[in-house]
């Protein structure tokens, strides 16, 4: 009988311990648990490319200066092992090309990474040049989750350089392993102006790896700022200023150009505003026609500094869309419905000018590009703290012959802010700017004849104008309000003919 | 009988398969000394308790050393800013602002006159601040006796009192601690010192154990489970020609402190980030 017990407490004492087994080595899965797919190689070179495409350097855009004859394999030179990657970093007048960059991708259909917490490579300079971006996460394709490190300055012994993964998470399937740029050493200034010399680099052992010794110390959307800002119903804006910082083992302290791709945004009112994050860009859209929404990001676990408060002033107001003419009767300095003379700027930025908006000289790219319902966009122009300011046609462009036209059309829509009836937005016509006999004379829209947040379209008789104006050689177009109206949407500026 | 062994050898296959397959115990020890008579463990809010906790103020001038003998930046206080006791730990933090000459504050903490042993293990769990000019340290230093020096009775200086080393870190060298013995004739650069550093992890995220066993006749230096240095009374004769004098049969005292800038880290840069705080979730004393 004691027997028995004995027998009874030890059965009970194995079951004891099978459970403890168990109890203590379950490990429940998480929801949201995927089967890993892809492989999680972590080699990109060692003697030898590992799993890259066979193209192994696919360089940037030759068409933007990138030189695709920099690269080579050098089996004299090595950190480990018996080869490197070396790169012949092109001096300005090579017609090659003046700047050497180029991607690693991998063959399949991409690498697991996300046990992976950095990049690292080996590298050495002929000198001590600079590496003007290196990185992954660019594979010409998707480009989903771009992080780079720029600015990387190389010394002529081998060093280990590290490029920490901003969110290892993301990268479940990345073909993009490695990026670099580098252009010529300027011993002599910083700016890229024609005397840089070539040099030469070494890569070896580039590889993910997981250090455990990275520390995120800050992640920052629209550069750690408080970005506040009007917008219409249908109103996109591109995120930016997306970096993470990383303090490294060494001490060093190194930022990481962080695609947008590797943040979660939140809109704190999604009827007003919602953030969509495609192809590594992330778009605010502004939905509601009333409110503020303001979106922020996370990085992993970690609050981005940075926010963007937007709120929506409701339906955008397009610019009336100009009655139709013959193309040949028209002379059109700014429209989208017309095919636009060059100009040398919207804004010329003169000595005493307040005047901001209008930077350049492309009538598609200048302050707003508000998307059509029915497709394309609205280019317009946006000056703001107008004093005085001019589109000019001059010095790079022809003058503008309008000596057939009639009138001078514009729509301008004055923003938030009251007219009063003493205001003013004077029109001046220059001509023959730069020739020692310009002359000019004005016609000038009167505050009455402007209404706040509305637009007012205006044709002016070309007979209005003051001065002796050579209308065959027209070369400015001033705008000036001596600050009595700051804000104004311009557009459809244009000479007719009846 | 038979049968009763069979089920014993099962017994051990399952205790086997349990300490191989579930062997998570990262806290093994590697000591002997196991009777803990003094801690820490920092479970009321407020103020360091002040029957086991005394404070050092000021930037050392009072003691006849400005800067702390090191030229170190701080002025030392006991206010709430630079420590606290919170949610079950000891928070010392390092702030930038001008306070009594100073361009930092921070604090320093002693068991001066309050706990003083000889031998034993000293162990405390911290997590470490990161950035260029942060010197925190865990530290013990001896009690003075009375000498006699010239017909008068004077207390001894350091480093006759001697001075056990048992966690320094620099900011930027966020991997690596050391542990440090300094007696007559080994003190200062002269010490006798090793480096330890971590391989996956930095000392700035996570908390981490770090321990003495002192004996009459060696120092042993951990980290976590892994003991990195043992410093005997024959190490100390080899490295110092025979000069050096073992003062370590002595009564020593703790000292907790988070140092900004000074000889060995160097000053801060505009990069190191303020405030920091060294967290200590315990401190214990075993004899």
């Amino acid at each position: 009988m004691i027997h028995n017990t004995l027998n009874k407490l030890r059965f009970a004492s194995y079951l004891m311990l099978t459970s403890l087994v168990f109890i203590s080595c379950e490990r429940e899965l998480s929801d949201d648990v995927v089967d890993a797919t892809f492989p999680s190689t972590a080699d990109i070179y060692t003697d030898n490319p590992v799993g890259l495409t066979d193209e192994f350097f696919i360089s940037f855009d030759p068409a933007d200066g990138a030189n695709p004859e920099a690269f080579d394999v050098d089996d004299n030179e090595s950190y480990m092992g018996s080869s490197s990657i070396r790169i012949d970093v092109p001096s300005p007048d090579n017609p090659n090309g003046n700047f050497v960059g180029a991607i690693f991708r991998d063959r399949g259909e991409g690498r697991d990474l996300s046990g992976f917490d950095a990049l690292t490579f080996w590298a050495k300079g002929s000198t001590t040049g600079t590496l003007s971006e290196v990185g992954f996460g660019t594979d010409f394709l998707d480009n989903k989750f771009p992080a780079s490190r720029t600015g990387v300055q190389l010394t002529t012994d081998w060093q280990k350089y590290v490029v920490p993964i901003p969110d290892p998470s993301k990268l479940t399937q990345e073909r993009g392993l490695f990026l670099f740029a580098a252009g010529g050493l300027d011993v002599v200034d910083d700016e890229p102006n024609g005397n840089e010399i070539g040099w030469t680099f070494w890569l070896d052992e580039i590889r993910f790896e997981k250090l455990g010794t990275s520390v995120l110390t800050k992640a920052s959307v629209f550069n750690g700022q408080n970005v506040v800002q009007q917008g219409f119903v249908g109103s996109k804006i591109d995120v930016f200023g997306t970096t993470s910082s990383f303090n490294l083992s060494n001490g060093q302290n190194v930022d990481v150009n962080t695609s947008p791709g590797y943040f979660d945004f939140q809109s704190s009112e999604e009827a007003v505003a919602t953030v969509s994050v495609e192809m590594g860009s992330a778009e605010i859209s502004v939905i509601g026609s009333s409110g503020s929404s303001t979106i922020t990001a996370s990085l992993g676990n970690n609050e981005a500094e940075g926010s963007f408060e937007v709120t929506s002033s409701g339906n955008f107001l397009f610019a009336p869309t100009p009655p139709e003419r013959e193309p040949s009767n028209v002379v059109s300095l700014f429209s989208d419905a017309y095919e636009n003379e060059p100009v040398r700027h919207y804004n010329g930025f003169f000595l005493f000018a307040t005047t901001q908006g209008g930077e350049g000289n492309d009538p598609n790219d200048v302050d707003i590009q508000f998307p059509r319902p029915e497709g394309g966009v609205d280019n317009i122009i946006n000056y703001t703290e107008l004093n005085f300011v001019s589109i000019g046609m001059y010095e790079n462009v022809p003058f503008v012959d309008a000596s057939n036209m009639t009138h001078l059309h514009l729509d301008i829509n004055v923003r938030d802010e009251s007219v009063a009836t003493s205001d003013f937005i004077r029109l001046e016509i220059e001509s023959n700017t730069g020739t020692g006999s310009p002359a000019g004379g004005s016609s000038t829209l009167t505050g009455p004849n402007l209404q706040p947040n509305d637009w007012r379209s205006f044709d002016i008789p070309l007979s209005n104008f003051s001065g002796n104006i050579d209308f065959g050689n027209v070369s400015q177009l001033f705008f000036v309000s001596d600050a009595s109206i700051s804000d104004i949407y311009v557009d459809n500026v244009y000479f007719y003919s009846e | 009988m038979k049968t009763f062994k069979i089920q014993y050898f099962s017994v051990f296959i399952l205790l086997a398969l349990m300490i191989i397959s579930c062997d998570l115990d990262e806290t093994q020890e590697v000591v002997t000394i196991n009777n803990l008579v003094w801690s820490d463990e920092f479970d009321v809010d407020g103020a360091p308790n002040p029957e086991k906790w005394s404070f050092d103020i000021g930037d050392g001038t009072e003691e006849g050393i400005p800067g702390w003998g090191n030229s170190e930046l701080q002025y030392y206080t006991d206010r709430t800013e630079n420590v606290t006791v919170e949610n079950d730990v000891l928070i010392i933090t390092a702030r930038q602002e001008s306070f009594q000459g100073s361009g930092y504050t921070s604090a320093r903490l002693t068991t001066e006159g309050l706990l003083e042993q000889q031998y034993g293990r000293f162990e405390a769990r911290i997590r470490l601040p990161y950035g260029q000019g942060y010197w925190p340290a865990f530290w013990l230093l001896g009690v003075p006796e009375t000498i006699i020096v010239d017909g008068e009775e004077v207390l001894e200086q350091w480093p006759n009192i001697g001075e056990i080393d048992i966690m320094e870190y620099l900011g930027d060298e966020p991997t690596s601690v050391f542990g440090t013995l300094h007696g007559p004739f080994f003190s200062g650069e002269e010490s006798i010192t090793k480096e330890y550093t971590l391989e996956r992890d930095r000392f700035d995220t996570g908390f981490h154990v770090f321990g003495i066993e002192w004996s009459p006749e060696q120092v042993n230096y951990y980290v976590d489970d892994v003991l990195y240095q043992t410093i005997t009374k024959t190490d100390v004769d080899e490295e110092t020609d025979g000069e050096g004098v073992w003062v370590f049969d002595r009564p020593f005292y703790i000292i907790l402190n988070v140092a900004v800038g000074g000889q060995l880290p160097g000053p801060p840069t505009p990069e190191t980030v303020f405030p920091q705080s060294m967290i200590v979730d315990y401190v214990r004393v075993y004899e």
